[in-house]
């Protein structure tokens, strides 16, 4: 919305101002989420390397930092295979549809005070709604490619995300009740001041622990890479992509997980708000919002490189016998703290 | 202007893919149609400015519910021959069926008679300055509460039953016993045999 309010001021018409000013918006938006993903691939690398004692890529570039774009031009230059007996239409509109569902769930994020595309009511809701439609990409590239570990681990991609999805809800409700709002912006203008106002700080801590783990079963991260599972379905649902159709999954896949970043930091960390609300700190809201999401996502890529897959009985108990009930009783116990002390908002 | 475009687009797609739901042969593309048929009609909340109803429009029924029939239509393997063996010996019973309906349909529309602006005679109408969802919570959670409690009894009742039915015990399987697992420490897992050479173990 920033820049239609600057092209309004400058007199140009509000219609106007706002088609140009929201595809500027939407534009930059895109162009910056897409170069920083570029660089955290390289750095999901890097790190994941470090762990297992070796160098990672360091040969396209200076340490390696035009690996993802030599990656890039390489999956678009190389030949699309349809597998025979593909259902052709859906096979290639999943990978589309994975894209842009987690490009467009971006819409909603407030980057810094008013910086955000499309400020509505509802807009934890609406990325809740657009992370629950991102399991189609996966069942219909599964169902589409015609392959028997396609299949099957789009089957066990669509059970795991439902079930984490139950309990991400809770999670987002116990936040909800301390900002008393929907909007994302509200909800990080409720966690101002110093550090110790955010959310982490106190009673929603354990709920910060299970939004994490959810987070990761819900992008199907490892531990949780079931539908992905080498040892078992070779790539599971991508088996049967190839060049740009796999890239789209691919960068659909990166992008969901720094949105899960990016919504840890809003919802516990405070967003774009510095640790202490003194001058040379709180004149960067960008920075703070980038760095905390860099380090969600360096949390993301340890996790990856040190932790056992799980089996998949394992991870429907963790989803429904342990996290349900935890999220379930905090949701209780959170409106009842705030009744209690009398501190609910609005 | 651009409203009156929007709810022509999306009504008409709307339409269209419930049109195609009957009419795809394969069912896998009938639940894919359904599923945008739900789409649309979230884009249809929109434009009417319910916008919580729209979200969770979306997150209930195309993010839940739609995945599951789709999981369910994925794995059934259906035989599209035999299901349409039948197809001319019902055709005239459905179609009488349809034209009663449809008769019944014209006969309604006929004798209606539309308020000039049903806007001012809404029962709760939604303050100013109050948004969507609060302005739900709060009709929810005081005038309607019992209500809205009774529903949420009646959904509990309908998930017990649909566990009892289907649940059932069986013996002989193993089952993972995380405690245990857990619980297990090196002395009692870990036990030293002095083995005679020749003897082996017993």
């Amino acid at each position: 919305m920033l820049f239609v309010e600057l092209l309004n001021g400058w007199g140009v018409p509000y219609n106007i101002a706002w088609v140009i000013g929201q595809s500027v918006g939407i534009l930059i938006l895109s162009v910056v989420l897409l170069v920083m993903l570029a660089f955290l691939l390289l750095f999901d690398r890097k790190v994941w390397a470090a762990v297992q004692m070796r160098r990672g890529p360091n040969v396209v570039g200076a340490f390696g930092l035009l690996q993802s774009f030599a990656d890039f031009i390489k999956f678009v230059l190389k030949e699309v295979i349809v597998p025979a007996g593909a259902n052709k239409g859906v096979f290639f509109l999943a990978p589309i549809l994975a894209f842009v569902l987690s490009i467009s769930a971006w819409a909603v994020v407030p980057v810094a005070p008013g910086w955000v595309v499309a400020d509505i009511n509802v807009g934890v809701l609406y990325i809740f709604a657009i992370s629950s439609l991102g399991v189609y990409g996966v069942i219909m590239g599964g169902w589409a490619s015609n392959s028997k570990y396609a299949f099957l681990g789009a089957l066990r991609s669509a059970a795991q995300m439902v079930s984490y999805e139950v309990s991400i809800g809770f999670i987002l409700i116990t936040v909800l009740l301390f900002a008393g709002s929907l909007n994302l912006s509200d909800i990080i203008e409720a966690q101002s001041g110093n550090f110790w106002n955010w959310n982490f700080f106190g009673i929603l801590f354990p709920m910060f622990v299970l939004f994490f783990i959810s987070a990761l079963a819900e992008t199907n991260r490892p531990p949780f890479d079931l539908p992905e599972a080498e040892s078992e379905l070779v790539a599971g649902f991508m088996v049967e992509y190839s060049s740009t159709p796999y890239l789209l999954f691919m960068v659909g896949e990166y992008l969901n997980i720094v949105l899960m970043c990016a919504l840890c930091s809003i919802l516990f960390f405070g967003g774009w708000l510095s640790p202490f609300d003194v001058w040379p700190l709180n004149a960067m809201p960008v920075f703070w919002l980038v760095f905390k999401i860099v380090i969600f996502f360096f949390l993301f890529a340890m996790v990856k490189a040190i932790v056992p897959r799980y089996r998949y009985d394992q991870l429907m108990r963790l989803g429904w016998k342990v996290f349900l009930p935890i999220s379930l009783f905090w949701v209780v116990l959170v409106s009842g703290y705030l009744l209690a002390f009398d501190k609910l908002p609005g | 202007m651009i409203a009156d475009i929007a709810f022509y687009l999306f009504s008409g797609v709307m339409l269209l893919c419930a049109l195609m739901v009957i009419g795809a042969r394969n069912p896998v593309h009938s639940v894919l149609f359904l599923i945008a048929a739900f789409f649309n009609a979230a884009a249809l909340f929109l434009l009417l400015g319910a916008e919580f109803l729209a979200m969770i429009l979306l997150v209930v029924y195309v993010g839940a519910v739609a995945v599951l029939f789709l999981f369910v239509v994925m794995m059934l393997d259906i035989d599209f021959a035999a299901l349409r063996r039948g197809f001319m010996t019902y055709l005239p019973v459905g179609a009488l069926v349809g034209l009663l309906l449809l008769s019944e349909l014209a006969l309604a529309m006929g004798a209606w008679i539309s308020v000039g602006s049903a806007g001012g005679v809404r029962a709760q109408p939604t303050p100013d300055g109050v948004t969507n969802t609060e302005a739900l919570g709060r009709i929810l959670y005081t005038d309607y509460v019992f209500f809205f409690q009774i529903a949420g009894l009646v959904l509990l009742v309908a998930m017990i039953g649909a566990i009892v039915l289907t649940l059932r015990h069986r013996p002989g399987v193993r089952r993972q016993s995380i405690s245990a697992q857990v619980n297990r420490d090196p002395a009692k897992a870990i036990e030293n045999l002095d083995v005679k050479p020749g003897e082996g173990v017993s």
